[in-house]
Parts: C-alpha cells; structure tokens; sequence
C-alpha cells in the first residue's frame, strides 16, 4: 500500500482538527460539504444548520520549513435559514448541500453555496481601513451640533482591524422543483449550472431571475420514473459540455450546441451488469453519489456505494479503471439497507497538482474517498497500490506519519486489524477535498473537520 | 465443481436472501422506484383535511386535546393546528467548527 516505501508515496501526518471534542453531535454541527477554493488559500464547509466556515491559510512563515502555513478562521455567517413552503406543504432544510468557489478576479471572494431549493452567491471581503474625521459626525456617529461646525475638513482612511465581511450578492431562488444535489461553475466564468433529481438549469451570475432549464427527465406519468439525476459537472475546459449521473448508475455527456434541451445525450457511460449477479441492491449501491472531472478533463471519476471508477471520455462501454472501497461490505448489505446506510452518498476527489512540476497540467494520480469508522481510502493510479488512513484525534501529533489501518474482511483476524462487524458506521467519511497545489487534504468526519498534510523532509 | 459454485453465490444474493426471510412483503421490483418516490417527496408535510374532519366528528363528545408536546401525532386522532406544525428556528448559534 501507499507509503510501504518508493520515494514518490506520500507519507500523510497530522495537521489540525477543528470542531467539538464532545460526542454529543448536534445536528446542524454535521459538516455537509467542504471545498478548497482555486489557490487553495481558503477552505470552506457548510453544515446542516445552513452555515459556512471559511479557513485561510497562514502565510508560509519561511523559517518553518518543516511545515506549511496552519488554517486559521477567516469568515463564518449563515447562508441559509430552514423555510416552510406553505403552498406545498414542503419543509425545506437550510443544509448546505454543496458549496462551489468562483475564481478571483479582484479583492474579494466569492462562493455560490445552495440548499435543497436555493443557490446563493456570497461575497466575501476585507475591510482593514475605515474612514475617520467626518465633518458634521462625531467619531461614535452621533450628528455634530451644526452651530458648532465652523471649519470644513476631509475625512481620511485610517488603519483598523481587519474585518471580514459576506454578503449575499445574488440569490437564485424559485427554479427547482424537486432538491438541488449539484452546483457547478463553468469554464466560461459566467455561467453556472444546477442540478436537482429530475432537471438541470442553467444559470448567469449576474441574472436571478431567470434560469435555462437543459436537462429535464421527469417522466410524463410520475408512475413511470425509473431514475433520477445525482450530481452533475461542467467540463473543465469546454464551457459547452457537462455530465451528470445517475440513480442508476450511468453517466449522461451532453453538449450545449446540440440543441436547447440536452434530453438527448452527447454520450452515454454504463458499464454492462453481468445479469447473474443482479440482486434487490444492485440499482441501489450502483448508484452514482458523486461524478468529478479530472483536471484536463479528459477523464472522469465516479463514485458508487461500493467503488471508485475512472471513465475515459473517449470510452462509453465501460470505465477504464475500478478500484474497491470497501468490497467486504458486499456481503453485510442486508444490515446496511436496514440501517440506511446503504444510501449513504460518497464524494470522491482527485489530487491536486504534483507539486515538483508547475509547468505541465497537473497529473491526476490519485483518488480519494471517504469510508466507514472515519476511514478513508487513496488509491494510486500509477503504482496500483492503495491505503487506508483514519482521522482521528488519537493520531493528534503533528509531523507524526499516520499508521495505515486495515480491515479483516473474513477469518482470522491480525493484530492491528479491525473486523467489519467492529466498523462503527455512524462514523461517516463523506465529504474530502484535495488542495488543488499542494499535498494537503481536507476531511471531514461527522462534525470535525481534519487537515492533513504531506511529511515534509 | 458443482458444490464450489453453490459456495461462491454472490454475497449479494446471499444477503438478498437475508432481507427477504425479514421482510416478505418487500416489493417485487428491485430497490429502485420506492425509494426514488421517497428522495422526491423528502420535507413533505401534509395535512389532510379528512382527517382532521375524522377527528373533529370523533372528539365531539370528548374534550379537545390540546396541543401536546408530541408534535408528530398522526393527524388522524388529534385535531392538528398552526401551533402544532414544528417551529424550524435558524441556528443563531456559531458553528462549533469557528470556535
């Protein structure tokens, strides 16, 4: 496995945890998404109490080569409230489902962070002067009596603390029927798209109230319904080409040119079922909870309950590249399915840049996915080998290499290994990022948030 | 060879098997189609006017209950009103994760 040895492996440790120590999770505590903006600078999450928490990098200090800058809280504000649909009779959750940062093009940042029905887009600014010497306000704001007012003077910036703000610049509201899984920018920087079960819009940045439906596979007989969309991505090149899968495990290509309604796939990606091993599960755990392009957009990555796949765009027949998550939980399915958790839906992402070489795109080597029991998995492309790693506040010591874990599927069981009927599945990976410069890696447990960073000689 | 092929059935028919012994009146169609009518219907809250009609006409010769702190009562044996459908209150408190 990964860091057995081989000079390339990268020897994951300990950085920071943020969040409570204590147990006792409350609800809105349970971190639902968490992405790195472009630089890598910032680190945002949204919970299920519809909050965001931004983290920025401190600058690397350099005296302390031995690790990179710590991330420390920049901004936190609510985005979204819970709300009644009285017309519906529809209650719907302020959980931030996904959060996706738009490139920076000035001072300020901004983040598009959506609910079930609606997609905000933040501004996120500093503020570290302020104007002082009004000429007809004391300094507390109070009006100056005028009759004392005899000299004119110019107010003048002065210095303060910084103070960060967010705003709600635009909100995206009314287009979505049924739940928002999916948010993604495109290429173009102009455009986004959103995705919920049934249909896909296309959205303006600077337009709210008017969106493009492109995609829509509601069924005229709501009897007849056999799939529904699960996440859905711009291409990161080609501002006219996105995918989106589904339920039942197909990935969906279209192309914008083709026509006005995208009904009609550009491409379409299944991997044959071999009909003997269909089973009550098979649709269920073959359903995509996650799709990601690399970043040349030449590959694509799916997440399934069971495994990670890598499709070549040029191959629609099968994926080119299937790597197991968790095989031994094929045969606990029934439990599984009584507990829910078969419908527990994975992300998966991709590295970021190898950082010894700037100058060509970055290589796509590695994958990550979160597990069960606060495992979660990497696999590398190249080598074939893969790990298994466990955020854990008893891996707390900085610059200490985290210890591979294993889990004994069957048999006798070895020391340091942990049997699958001792996997705590309350204990939920979902949600990991990449950074997308260096080998630094967000995860998220059920309500903590563990950065982990590569052993730096 | 025959016996070995018995004894390499997909755990997933196996655990199939399981599920099915607990549950008999699963749904003929693979897990599919119930649990996509559920995704979609996720954050329904009805009220039903005949029920609440049902309860009206039951409770006329007994007391009204009044709202209980049970707020999930089915609508049918108790009179549902606007206090009863549950008060989401945003989270006015930071997230643990900034502390």
């Amino acid at each position: 496995f990964l860091g057995a040895g081989g000079g390339n492996d990268i020897q994951w440790c300990f950085s920071q945890v943020k969040g409570a120590v204590d147990d006792d999770v409350a609800e809105a505590d349970i971190i639902s998404t968490v992405e790195f903006n472009h630089s890598g600078e910032l680190l945002a999450t949204g919970d299920k109490g519809g909050r965001v928490v931004i983290f920025q990098q401190e600058q690397e200090n350099k005296t302390q080569s031995h690790s990179r800058g710590e991330y420390n809280v920049y901004s936190t504000f609510q985005s979204h409230e819970p709300e009644f649909d009285y017309l519906k009779s529809l209650e719907i959750e302020e959980k931030i489902n996904k959060i996706r940062w738009l490139p920076q093009k000035n001072a300020a940042q901004f983040l598009l962070s959506t609910n079930d029905k609606t997609i905000k887009l933040w501004k996120i600014s500093e503020r570290d002067k302020r104007p002082e010497g009004y000429n007809l306000k004391e300094e507390d704001g109070r009006y100056r009596d005028p009759t004392t007012v005899t000299t004119l003077r110019v107010p003048v910036f002065r210095p303060m603390d910084l103070m960060v703000e967010a705003s709600p610049r635009r909100i995206f509201a009314n287009a979505h029927t049924y739940h928002i899984n999916s948010i993604s920018i495109n290429s173009d920087y102009e455009t986004y798209l959103s995705a919920d079960d049934l249909r896909i819009n296309l959205w303006h940045l600077e337009i709210t109230d008017r969106s493009f439906n492109i995609v829509d596979i509601k069924p005229a007989n709501m009897e007849e319904l056999t799939e529904v969309i699960t996440a859905a991505e711009f291409h990161p090149n080609s501002c006219n080409t996105f995918v989106y899968s589904s339920s039942k495990g197909t990935i969906r290509l279209c192309d914008m040119r083709a026509s006005a309604l995208c009904d009609r796939h550009s491409k379409l990606f299944e991997e044959p079922e071999d009909p003997s091993n269909r089973s009550f599960f098979s649709e269920i755990i073959s359903s995509i909870s996650d799709v990601k392009f690399s970043h040349s957009g030449r590959y694509m990555m799916t997440r399934d309950y069971l495994s990670v796949k890598i499709w070549d765009l040029n191959m629609e027949n099968r994926p080119v590249e299937t790597y197991q998550v968790h095989e031994y939980l094929r045969s606990k399915l029934c439990s599984l399915y009584e507990n829910d958790c078969i419908f527990d839906k994975f992300e998966c992402c991709w590295n970021g840049s190898d950082r010894q070489n700037f100058l060509l795109p970055p290589l796509c080597s590695i994958v990550m996915t979160g597990s069960y029991n606060n495992f979660f998995r990497m696999f590398d492309r190249n080598t074939k080998r893969d790990i298994t790693l466990e955020a854990s506040r008893e891996n707390n010591k900085p610059r200490t290499v985290l210890k591979p874990r294993k889990v004994c599927a069957s048999g006798k069981r070895k020391k340091d290994e942990i049997s699958v009927d001792s996997l705590d599945f309350n204990k939920k990976i979902l949600h990991t990022a990449w950074h997308p410069k260096e080998n630094i890696i967000a995860v998220a447990t059920t309500n903590n948030l563990y950065i982990f960073q590569d052993k730096m000689n | 060879q025959d016996m070995q092929e018995k004894e390499t059935v997909a755990p997933e028919r196996a655990e199939e098997v399981k599920l099915k012994a607990k549950y008999p009146n699963l749904g003929q169609k693979p897990g599919g189609s119930d649990f996509l009518m559920k995704r979609l219907q996720k954050g329904q809250k009805y009220f039903d006017s005949g029920d609440y009609n049902m309860a009206k006409a039951k409770m006329k010769n007994k007391q009204l209950p009044s709202a209980g702190p049970d707020k999930n009562l089915v609508t049918g044996d108790h009179i549902p009103t606007p206090q009863d459908l549950p008060q989401r209150k945003s989270s006015l408190v930071t997230s643990k994760l900034a502390g």
